[in-house]
């Protein structure tokens, strides 16, 4: 199964035609496959927060917004997640590099993905780990989810569902 | 002049266009000068005036106009570079640029002191940026709508802030509110 191509797939069978993105080395396939979308525009941002704003007012000009971003953007979005995206009650899924999880090689990620999962649960933001390439089989489901609620949602994909990192 | 006069006199000019208004004090004067459905009211979140209004132009064709701040474009400077880089010509960003934080007490910010952003909005590539004086703003604004063209407006005016109550409205309805006016 081609994961990169199958997040696109399921993003554009979702109405979902606004993405930003900060990039990370485990996210670099599918920032392209989505790039080479027509069907999707996509609008790099320079910080994860920013990118919550262009997705916030891309929700309220009626495009289905989606944001892909590593795990230490929860760090720097922290405020707009609570005062944004969850205080005027939007939808937003989040595709998280999960860096700093087993087959990482860099000491530093682990200290935010310590904390990733802690910081999600006390923010009350509904959280999914793909940790296996079949688990990629709930995105759609969890798009879905995520437009029925109008909350942001987190999907966290660790490098062992990328294929390793470094290792691969 | 201060910002409370420049949003009076502009007011008949906004009123018919989806504004997204900054966080705090600004959104306060807009709300107590002419409350609209078109206006997006910031509660939270300072800084992320002008790429709101960048998203929501790109994904729909009416006329936006982000009203920021220079204390806010320089929480989120990276917002010029992706605006540049992303020409919505239904998009004019207009910041009012005081010289001062009004909101928490009217702290100078660099932006009165040696830092430019018309200068620094150029060189991340805006293409149509103009500086004005407050008293101008309206001929500005109107020939920028006009224009056709994504436009950063940086109208210089004095510090200072009218007193004006909270917005107490409800965030949601704020945001329904202002989608349903997108639609309209």
């Amino acid at each position: 199964m081609n994961i990169d191509k199958k997040i696109a797939d399921d993003l554009v069978a979702n109405d979902i035609s606004f993405v930003t993105t900060v990039p990370c080395k485990q996210l670099a396939g599918v920032i392209e496959e989505i790039d080479a979308r027509d069907d999707i525009f996509h609008i790099p941002s320079n910080k994860e927060d920013e990118g919550m704003g262009l997705c916030a007012g891309a929700f309220m000009g009626g495009k289905r917004p989606a944001i892909i971003m590593q795990n230490t953007a929860i760090g720097v979005t922290i405020n707009t997640l609570a005062t944004l995206i969850q205080y005027y009650r939007m939808p937003l899924p989040m595709i998280i590099s999960y860096r700093g999880e087993l087959r990482e090689p860099v000491a530093c990620q682990v200290e935010m993905a310590v904390h990733t999962k802690a910081l999600l649960a006390q923010l009350n933001i509904p959280t999914y780990h793909f940790h296996w390439q079949k688990d990629v089989e709930e995105f759609d489901n969890i798009l879905k989810y995520t437009f029925m609620c109008n909350k942001p949602v987190a999907i966290l994909t660790d490098a062992n569902f990328w294929g390793g990192y470094g290792d691969q | 002049m201060i910002r409370s006069e420049i949003l009076k006199d502009i007011a008949p000019i906004i009123r018919d266009h989806l504004v997204v208004c900054n966080i705090g004090i600004p959104s306060q004067e807009l709300h107590a000068i002419d409350d609209q459905p078109t206006n997006f009211y910031m509660l939270g979140t300072m800084g992320l005036a002008s790429s709101i209004g960048l998203g929501l132009a790109l994904a729909q064709p009416k006329p936006v106009i982000a009203i920021d701040g220079d204390g806010s474009v320089l929480t989120n400077l990276g917002t010029l570079p992706t605006i540049a880089n992303n020409v919505a010509d239904n998009y004019i960003l207009m910041i009012i640029d005081n010289g001062s934080y009004g909101s928490t007490g009217d702290q100078p910010t660099y932006a009165g002191k040696k830092t430019r952003l018309e200068k620094v909005a150029e060189a991340c590539g805006c293409e149509n940026v103009v500086t004005c004086q407050g008293e101008d703003t309206g001929k500005v604004l109107q020939a920028a709508l006009a224009s056709g063209k994504m436009t950063v407006i940086v109208v210089k005016c004095d510090s200072g802030n009218a007193r004006h109550p909270v917005i107490t409205m409800d965030p949601v309805v704020i945001r329904d509110r202002f989608m349903k006016a997108v639609q309209a």
